[in-house]
């Protein structure tokens, strides 16, 4: 069995209005910070999962994104995969 | 219909079970029997609904753990028997969660969790789940949510204007919903989510009684 870490990353689709971000970039802009275009939040997702080789895992996570992690009507996702 | 029985489900975090029970049983006299969401036996019931609450906490999205629950995965068959399925609040974001609506509901526009009587236009009676008898009807109802942001693209929101599919909008949108939504059907019309409480209409005293028409609908056929 192979070990790999997995970084996913979850974000709320472009066009998907990001209130959370607003509020936070708001407050980014009243703490002084300048210049700032764009704040968009999302989640980061850390797994540790075994498998045959990347291949398998990779089918695993691509079905963990797609149907659980990342509601695809409103959020896209993207991952790096580490070999442990 | 003396032994029609409305199946309320319950999952680890739903607080407004009781609420459509005593509506249901109270105020209607239609029975009701709670189904846990670990059961995936719904033989005994003849409707179902998937009431507000936080299910799960509302962990990773609203909605998003209790698709996964025995009793979801049983619902696929009870809703293409035809049997009614009324999802309110947490229970309509359990519906878009799982695939049984369209679009998804997302955090409001203002970030506040907003606590209100919204005034509501009836668009489309599609299952009968509304009054629609005049050109124009508006009703009241109580919403309380934070994440009540109805979202779809725009070949779904055609969909649903083309379909008739889109059962309420907000007369003052509160959250930002796309389309001022407040509440749509799948195309049989047999399943209902809606992001206001009817539960919470069904007495003058504690004020109206606009939700009990879409409570007493669940016994259609």
């Amino acid at each position: 069995m192979d070990h790999f870490a997995v970084k996913v990353f979850v974000r709320l689709r472009p066009s998907v209005l990001d209130p959370a971000g607003e509020a936070t970039k708001s407050a980014s802009i009243k703490l002084g910070a300048e210049g700032i275009k764009s704040l968009r939040i999302g989640k980061f997702i850390e797994v540790k999962i075994e498998g045959n080789g990347e291949n398998e895992v990779r089918e695993k996570i691509d079905l963990l994104c797609d149907r659980l992690f990342a509601n695809t009507v409103i959020e896209d996702y993207e991952y790096s995969l580490e070999k442990l | 219909m003396d032994n029609f029985t409305v199946g309320v489900v319950v999952f680890p975090g739903s607080n407004c079970d009781r609420d459509v029970s005593w509506a249901l049983e109270g105020c209607l006299d239609i029975r009701t029997k709670y189904l846990w969401h670990e059961s995936s036996d719904l033989s005994d019931v003849d409707a179902i609904v998937l009431p507000g609450g936080f299910s799960y906490g509302d962990y990773l999205r609203c909605g998003a753990i209790a698709r996964f629950s025995p009793l979801i995965n049983a619902l696929d068959e009870f809703v293409k028997s035809g049997k009614r399925v009324l999802g309110i609040c947490n229970g309509f974001q359990i519906l878009t969660e799982s695939g049984f609506l369209p679009g998804a509901l997302v955090a409001n526009k203002n970030l506040n969790f907003i606590c209100d009587d919204v005034e509501l236009d009836i668009v489309s009676s599609k299952g009968g789940w509304f009054n629609n008898g005049d050109e124009k009807q508006t009703i009241k109802l109580p919403i309380a949510h934070g994440e009540g942001r109805y979202h779809c693209d725009s070949d779904t929101l055609k969909k649903l204007v083309d379909n008739e599919l889109i059962a309420l909008r907000y007369k003052n949108n509160p959250n930002g919903s796309s389309f001022d939504i407040a509440g749509i059907t799948n195309e049989k019309g047999n399943v209902l989510g809606l992001m206001p409480h009817p539960e919470r209409a069904c007495d003058e005293t504690i004020g109206g009684t606009d939700g009990l028409f879409t409570l007493k609908s669940l016994i259609l056929k």
